[in-house]
């Protein structure tokens, strides 16, 4: 959504933005070293010589990360080249130990491809991919761990990234939004990254400019870096854009520098980096040939894709006949795509465990903090108990009642059901008792309702439904009071 | 291709090769550089119209390694040969946060 | 039995001898570290960087105690490890201040198939820093001597190695190649030296200097011994990308007669000015090489002028990346200073002597901004111009290539104080490693005291007509190589 002040702005200004996006791909090992790549071990417990950088030491690619780049790279739609080349960018930094990092320059491993995103008012806009190539993370620096010194730690070093750069197609914070999630959701559904940018699989520096409506030619633009969330990126461009503007309206040129955007502060600051020093003096790797993939091995794995974001959708739609919103919530993530397919199809009423896992699961989901993939009911128990009500084995409230002792149980739910008398009763000679009990309990609600006051049958059946502890079939019961009243 | 080095020159690429050098030493070495590089002036009089650059390998490609362990044996863990360390971790000198950013 | 240069026992006689039962590997190694004591502290030769004493003797015993070990091809060897190649335990200074007190935690898989062949590492040895150098007068820790003439150098990069066998402390050792740098030593000190095919031979766990040119090589007293030790070293391996996947030769199997064999003489390695000492015995070299059967053949490498430029622009750019590492985060010296740049700067210029700073500004220079085409690209481009010229004349229907492995025999301390001076010593070297050919040099004669080296080149891993050409030279000159 264009925020008020940006829309202001836009009117006499356009925002052209490109973003870099660094993926982690999810591989056992890291890219050139069979070290794990487990988060969250003791500082400096996963290097080995390659990756401390040691004298003598040297790299060799992880056959994974090459096909998950790959796979990644055909879900962009980009084209895979047969020959690519890795390089040396070469730079001093203390979490980067060999004072270069692999990756790739001018013969990356993919280019030319796109994401299709939605723009605020509905319609769709291709964002170009210009390239995806593959290079290995650098390590952490912590400088506020122990006073007055960084503290390095190199588990991170070495793990196998892509660089997914895009074309400065995007021109508002909400574009760029809607194109970093639709990037994060389609290699979710590849399987190729955990994308999570509050774990750090997931990193994204945006390049920013800003020129007068009608200008044709690009306006300088400056990189912004920092940036921990997805509304972190939309609003720090926002600002930046802002502060371009003002500049421009002032007369002034904007410089090219590198920004870092202040969270906290809502603000961005310029980066202290020398002028002049930004010089990589790239080669091509040495420690490493060319890599060559053949084109049936890369044709297999456009073959062996898993389903695509958008296929699932449309999929959703045709297969279980349902309505847009309900599928765009359902393919949020394909683990709660799967989730729901898996009800679908034990329950063959697409409709109701629709309504089950976007009503009840999610809400458990977010009321206990679990994830679907570890959510207690699986989905074959969940297709259990809507049989069960399809049936007319338990009513939709008891139906409730079982799902929330299925949540913290791992019991069937009609072990669940008949242990708390939860069986819908449909016994006429029970019904009429407990409708005897509350006739006699509520005897004035009874004469009004006998003397054509129809809307008090709820009332009398809801009383029903509370003594019965929810068990008591409510159409048979409606029946059975209108009998008795010749209503 | 013949390109005068300058003591200007030097004093960058030294800041680049992170290698400190006096004002005396880096005249010195702008000489040597020089004189070194006048010796590399004839291989831009080669024709490489149509040359491709070197590459040691036949076209075979690349051999990768299956994604597992195990990680190579060290005799020792990283902060038994590291400088400084603490509790595990590499120490430095410390950057103002983002100080050369990644260069 | 092969004749080895100084009169003492070559590999293959320890080797047999263990098997037999006749010497022990203790016994061996216990002389081997005894005159290597001798070498450094009387004859003041400065070898040895370190000696590693009690894993070797602890590595003798274990031969010694087992059948399988005694029987291995180099059971009970010693040899010796220029300290640019990793050994677990031990230090791996490169020559250099830079890793003072840092101990290397693994073993480079050249180490670890020699051990695994029975052969036991005595000590590591001298070397030009960071082997940027032709005689291992740049080393931080002194020069080393040539045994033959204790007031010239040993060649360089690999001098402390090529001394040690050539003063007889082992038959064979270590040493790396990336101009020239075990051939040259090997000339200066009248004994064999070899470079692999780029790729024949792991570089994993040497030091690099520059990537694409750098091989590990081996030093021996005769043909026979280093062939042993090649083919011990020789073969792909999963730790590193470059090494190839061509199966490695039996290298000792090879016939004496050279019916039907070209050695091509190309003209550019055979100069008017060329030292006449170094041209009389290269003639007399290739006289031998006829009378054997084989048919001398002249032939054009056109484009060997232009290697030295070619090799110094390259190597260096290499280099200038390699070396980054040198940092003083992860291991070794670190000097402090202003904050981290300081950190930095104070490290790398307290660590690094003058040629490897020059060699790393160089470097530098020539990959940045601006001057990355002129320089490092149009080197690359002409490098395959020089690469072309081997594989032309090879294609043309000659076997192996005869030339002198350097211009001049050894020279005096200081006597090449130009840089530029001392690169031209690599001049017929150098080509062999911008092609990725494999080059033997072997001793062919004396000037005076001084030994000559010829050089014999082959195509890509045709090593093993590469020692066939070798071992019939060595055996036709006989004694005359050392005189």
């Amino acid at each position: 959504m264009t925020r008020g002040p940006e829309a202001a702005l836009l009117a006499r200004y356009e925002m052209v933005v490109g973003l870099e996006v660094h993926v982690q791909l999810k591989t056992a090992t890291k890219a050139f070293c069979r070290c794990a790549t487990s988060f969250g071990d003791a500082p400096n417990s996963n290097v080995c010589p390659v990756c401390l950088a040691l004298p003598g030491s040297l790299p060799v690619l992880n056959a994974t990360a090459v096909e998950l780049a790959v796979r990644a790279a055909v879900a962009l739609g980009c084209t895979v080249h047969g020959t690519s080349v890795f390089a040396r960018k070469n730079y001093f930094y203390p979490d980067l130990p060999k004072g270069y990092q692999i990756s790739q320059f001018d013969k990356p491993l993919a280019t030319g491809g796109h994401v299709t995103i939605a723009r605020a008012d509905g319609s769709t806009v291709n964002v170009g991919v210009t390239r995806l190539h593959m290079e290995e993370d650098a390590g952490k620096s912590l400088h506020d761990r122990f006073h007055g010194v960084t503290a390095i730690d190199l588990n991170r070093a070495g793990i196998a990234l892509i660089e997914i750069v895009s074309e400065p197609d995007m021109r508002s914070t909400q574009e760029a939004g809607a194109y970093l999630r639709a990037i994060k959701q389609i290699l979710q559904y590849m399987d190729v990254s955990d994308v999570s940018m509050e774990e750090g699989s997931l990193r994204v520096d945006a390049n920013v400019s800003a020129r007068r409506r009608g200008a044709t030619e690009l306006g300088q633009k400056t990189e912004v870096k920092n940036m921990n969330s997805f509304t972190g990126v939309e609003n720090a461009l926002a600002v930046e854009f802002a502060r371009q503007c003002a500049v421009l309206d002032a007369g002034g040129v904007v410089e090219q520098m590198t920004m870092l955007w202040d969270a906290s502060a809502g603000e961005v600051r310029p980066a202290r980096a020398k002028e002049g020093s930004h010089d990589y003096r790239y080669f091509p790797e040495p420690d490493l040939p060319p890599l060559v993939l053949d084109a049936s091995w890369i044709e297999s794995v456009r073959a062996r894709l898993p389903e695509l974001p958008q296929a699932r959708r449309s999929r959703f739609e045709r297969e279980y006949k349902l309505v847009a919103y309900d599928v765009d919530v359902l393919t949020a993530s394909p683990a709660l795509a799967d989730y729901f397919e898996a009800v679908a199809r034990a329950t063959t009423d697409a409709k109701a465990a629709a309504n089950w896992v976007m009503g009840e699961v999610l809400a458990a989901l977010k009321s206990t903090g679990a994830t679907i993939g570890s959510f207690a009911i699986r989905p074959d128990r969940l297709a259990e108990l809507l049989r069960l009500v399809r049936h007319g084995t338990v009513s939709h409230t008891a139906a409730k009642q079982i799902f929330s002792a299925m949540v913290a149980s791992p019991e069937a739910p009609d072990a669940i059901a008949s242990r708390n008398g939860l069986l819908q009763v449909s016994d006429d000679a029970a019904l009429g008792r407990w409708l005897n009990e509350v006739i006699a309990e509520l005897p004035k609600e009874a004469e009004r309702y006998a003397g054509g006051e129809k809307k008090l049958q709820g009332v009398l059946i809801g009383a029903v439904m509370k003594k019965s502890k929810g068990s008591a079939d409510p159409k048979r019961l409606a029946q059975l009071l209108a009998a008795r009243f010749g209503t | 291709m013949a390109s005068q080095v300058s003591v200007k020159d030097v004093r960058h690429v030294a800041m680049l090769a992170r290698l400190g050098v006096t004002d005396a030493r880096a005249a010195e070495i702008a000489r040597e550089l020089n004189t070194i590089l006048e010796h590399m002036d004839a291989l831009g009089r080669v024709d490489t119209n149509g040359v491709s650059e070197y590459s040691a390998f036949d076209g075979a490609g690349q051999r990768l390694r299956p994604d597992e362990g195990p990680a190579i044996r060290m005799s020792g863990d990283a902060d038994s040969f590291a400088p400084a360390a603490r509790e595990g971790l590499l120490l430095v000198p410390r950057l103002a946060t983002h100080e050369d950013v990644g260069e | 039995m092969s004749v080895s240069s100084h009169g003492r026992r070559t590999a293959a006689q320890i080797a047999a001898g263990v098997r037999a039962g006749t010497l022990t590997a203790k016994d061996v190694v216990s002389s081997a570290l005894a005159r290597a004591v001798e070498v450094d502290a009387v004859d003041k030769l400065n070898v040895f960087l370190a000696l590693a004493g009690q894993q070797a003797t602890q590595q003798a015993v274990r031969v010694d105690a087992s059948d399988g070990a005694r029987g291995a091809p180099l059971a009970g060897v010693p040899f010796a490890a220029k300290d640019n190649i990793s050994v677990a335990g031990l230090q791996v200074t490169c020559g250099s201040r830079i890793l003072e007190g840092y101990v290397s935690p693994y073993s480079a898989t050249v180490i670890e198939r020699l051990r695994e062949a029975g052969a036991v590492l005595v000590g590591k040895t001298n070397l030009d820093e960071f082997a940027m150098g032709s005689s291992t007068e740049n080393s931080a820790f002194g020069p080393t001597r040539n045994p033959l003439s204790p007031d010239l150098v040993p060649g360089g990069s690999s001098g402390g190695s090529a001394a040690a066998v050539a003063a007889g402390v082992v038959p064979i050792a270590l040493g790396s190649e990336t101009g020239g740098s075990v051939r040259q030593p090997a000339a200066f000190c009248g004994i064999v030296g070899v470079k692999p095919t780029y790729g024949r031979v792991s570089r994993y766990g040497l030091v690099a200097f520059a990537s694409s040119l750098d091989q590990i090589g081996v030093f021996g007293a005769c043909v026979a011994d280093a062939s042993t030790a090649f083919g011990v070293i020789a073969g792909r391996d999963d730790r590193d990308a470059t090494t190839a996947d061509v199966a490695v030769d039996d290298y000792l199997a090879t016939e004496g007669s050279l019916k039907g064999v070209v050695i091509g003489r190309p003209r550019e390695y055979f100069p008017a000015e060329l030292d006449a000492g170094v041209a009389r015995h290269c003639e007399r070299a290739l006289d031998r090489l006829r009378s054997l059967g084989a048919e001398v053949r002249d032939v054009s490498l056109p484009h060997t002028a232009h290697a030295i430029p070619v090799y110094y622009i390259v190597a260096p750019a290499e280099a200038s990346s390699n070396l980054a590492r040198f940092d003083g985060v992860r291991y070794g010296l670190r000097i402090e200073g202003d904050g981290l740049r300081g950190m930095y700067e104070a490290t790398r210029s307290g660590g690094f002597g003058p040629e490897v700073t020059r060699r790393i500004m160089l470097g530098t220079y020539v990959l940045s901004a601006g001057y990355y085409d002129a320089y490092y690209r149009k080197a690359m481009q002409v490098r395959t111009l020089i690469a072309g010229d081997f594989r032309n004349v090879f294609a043309s229907g000659v076997h192996a290539l005869f030339t002198p492995t350097t211009p001049t025999p050894a020279f005096p301390f200081g006597s090449r104080s130009d840089p530029y001076e001392m690169y031209l010593s690599d001049i017929f070297t150098c080509t062999a490693n911008l092609a990725g050919v494999p080059a033997l040099s072997l001793p062919i004669g004396r000037v005076g005291k001084l030994p000559v080296g010829g050089q014999i080149i082959a195509p890509h891993f045709a090593e093993r007509r590469m020692f066939q050409v070798a071992g019939a030279l060595e055996r036709a000159l006989g004694a005359e190589a050392h005189r």
